[in-house]
């Protein structure tokens, strides 16, 4: 038998894997944070906690479902499946992100929480970020493609340059100094976007 | 005469405080059967000890939040030597014991509100600054004070990076500092100060913003301009030299409204965070005339 190559050794494995098995795995941040809840296990401040690690995820999960497209490109690995399956992991974590800030850290109080969304600058970002996935997560369907044609699709689509750039930038700017974990997050964000200009300029 | 609005009758021993949370925790109608109670519970319940020595912003440990309880016992605190210097009448360099060993030593119960909105109550011991200010001899040059934190990167190792510039270093206005508020602590619950909550000796204004409360002093300077102090130095558009809590006037990335307060768990939510941290009684004279939004 001839030796298949490493790469497409994976992808071939990886047609395999159901997409609800990359979902399923995907939930098991979220169920192992939620134990560390019940567990008392999320420090003194829980609540903030739990906003830090979801909002992490979130961002986390975008950027992996834009390391697809490139890992396809330069390493011949077709993982290009699962890049829907991330993004919506990562929507979901953003919104879980959005909601514990509004109902646990906010607690509901609509006032500074009205501010804070137009008047916070970090918090502004995080939010245009959020918002511009709405639209990315209800074309996220098959027959959507068809409906607004795969152009137009592909033109939307690439709101999410812009929203993993968002997202690393709201985490940056929420830090008190500079921070080299958050500054790695948004240099990987300005690459993985970089290089789609890039690829545009050399067609 | 100035009284604190939480006094020694208020403290609530540490073994019977746990069993105070959980009888509280029981629900309303524990704390409906005693009016004292009810009070406790929405005044000074203090923080428990574990939490104030677990969730610490002391940057020369490093940034996050449990870095001060993991790196600083790193830290040795004998022996600590105190420099005094400026516009004093008795400057030189003192160990700790020479300097504020003949100080008696009392508990006051503050609150304590972080720039980053959140709070503790904290059963500090200490005594107040303006003691070891006669003791130092402040001479009448003399408008501010200024405070600076040891620097020993090798056994601090938030100080290996550049994050801000070392020393920390803060300050006050001279009548800041002679206010009955205003602390030098030792101690939190009858303890020995845990090296991460600023070992051996630290400043406590209660009516400002955590940061100014400096940790772990090594250096104490009586000046006659305002110092140079390290968040105005970081980042003069967010934090002022008089930081004191306000909550009207808001920090440029967050609300001072409201305030979380730490050892509430999930649903406890927020309180509203009160002028001058609740002491406006006490210190709002110092600041008449000043417009506070300016001077923030």
């Amino acid at each position: 038998m001839p030796a298949v190559p490493f790469t497409q050794h994976i992808s071939q494995n990886a047609r395999r894997v159901p997409e609800w098995l990359v979902y399923t795995l995907g939930v098991i941040p979220f169920f192992w944070i939620f134990w560390l809840c019940l567990d008392g296990r999320l420090g003194p401040e829980p609540v903030k906690e739990l906003e830090h690690r979801l909002g992490l995820l979130g961002l986390q999960f975008l950027l992996a479902s834009l390391m697809i497209t490139p890992l396809m490109r330069y390493g011949r690995i077709n993982l290009i499946k699962f890049r829907r399956t991330l993004g919506l992991l990562g929507f979901t974590y953003v919104l879980l992100h959005f909601l514990t800030w509004m109902i646990l850290d906010l607690a509901l109080r609509w006032d500074e929480i009205g501010a804070d969304l137009v008047k916070r600058p970090y918090i502004v970002v995080g939010f245009v970020a959020f918002l511009l996935l709405i639209p990315l997560v209800a074309t996220s369907w098959q027959g959507a493609i068809r409906r607004i044609g795969p152009k137009a699709w592909g033109r939307l689509h690439r709101l999410s340059y812009v929203v993993v750039i968002l997202g690393a930038v709201h985490f940056v700017m929420q830090e008190k100094v500079w921070e080299r974990e958050s500054l790695l997050y948004l240099y990987l964000a300005l690459g993985l976007v970089a290089m789609r200009v890039l690829w545009v300029k050399r067609l | 005469m100035w009284k604190p609005d939480l006094t020694r009758a208020d403290v609530t021993p540490k073994s019977a405080f746990l069993n105070r949370r959980q009888i509280l925790a029981g629900g309303a109608a524990a704390m409906a059967m005693s009016p004292g109670a009810l009070q406790a519970s929405e005044e000074l319940e203090p923080t428990e000890l574990k939490l104030i020595r677990t969730y610490n912003n002391f940057y020369e440990f490093g940034t996050g939040k449990d870095d001060p309880a993991k790196y600083a016992h790193m830290l040795t605190t004998s022996p600590w030597s105190i420099t005094v210097d400026g516009l004093v009448d008795n400057p030189g360099t003192y160990d700790i014991a020479e300097l504020i060993g003949d100080i008696p030593t009392e508990e006051r119960i503050y609150r304590f509100r972080c720039v980053e909105a959140w709070s503790m109550v904290i059963p500090w011991n200490g005594f107040e600054l303006n003691k070891l200010l006669a003791k130092i001899g402040v001479q009448d040059t003399a408008r501010y004070i200024r405070f600076e934190t040891l620097v020993r990167p090798q056994e601090m190792p938030g100080q290996q990076r550049g994050i801000i510039e070392w020393p920390y270093r803060e300050g006050l206005r001279l009548d800041e500092a002679m206010h009955p508020l205003t602390l030098i602590a030792t101690g939190i619950y009858g303890e020995p100060m845990a090296n991460q909550n600023g070992a051996p000796l630290r400043l406590v204004v209660p009516w400002k913003y955590g940061f100014k409360s400096i940790k772990s002093i090594v250096r104490i300077s009586l000046v006659a301009d305002e110092p140079q102090t390290t968040w105005v130095m970081q980042n003069a558009r967010e934090y002022g030299f008089y930081a004191n809590v306000n909550p009207n006037v808001s920090h440029p990335r967050w609300s001072q409204a409201s305030e979380r307060v730490i050892g509430g768990g999930f649903f406890a939510g927020r309180i509203d965070t009160l002028m001058f941290n609740g002491y406006e009684d006490q210190v709002a004279s110092l600041y008449e005339g000043m417009d506070l939004a300016e001077h923030f």
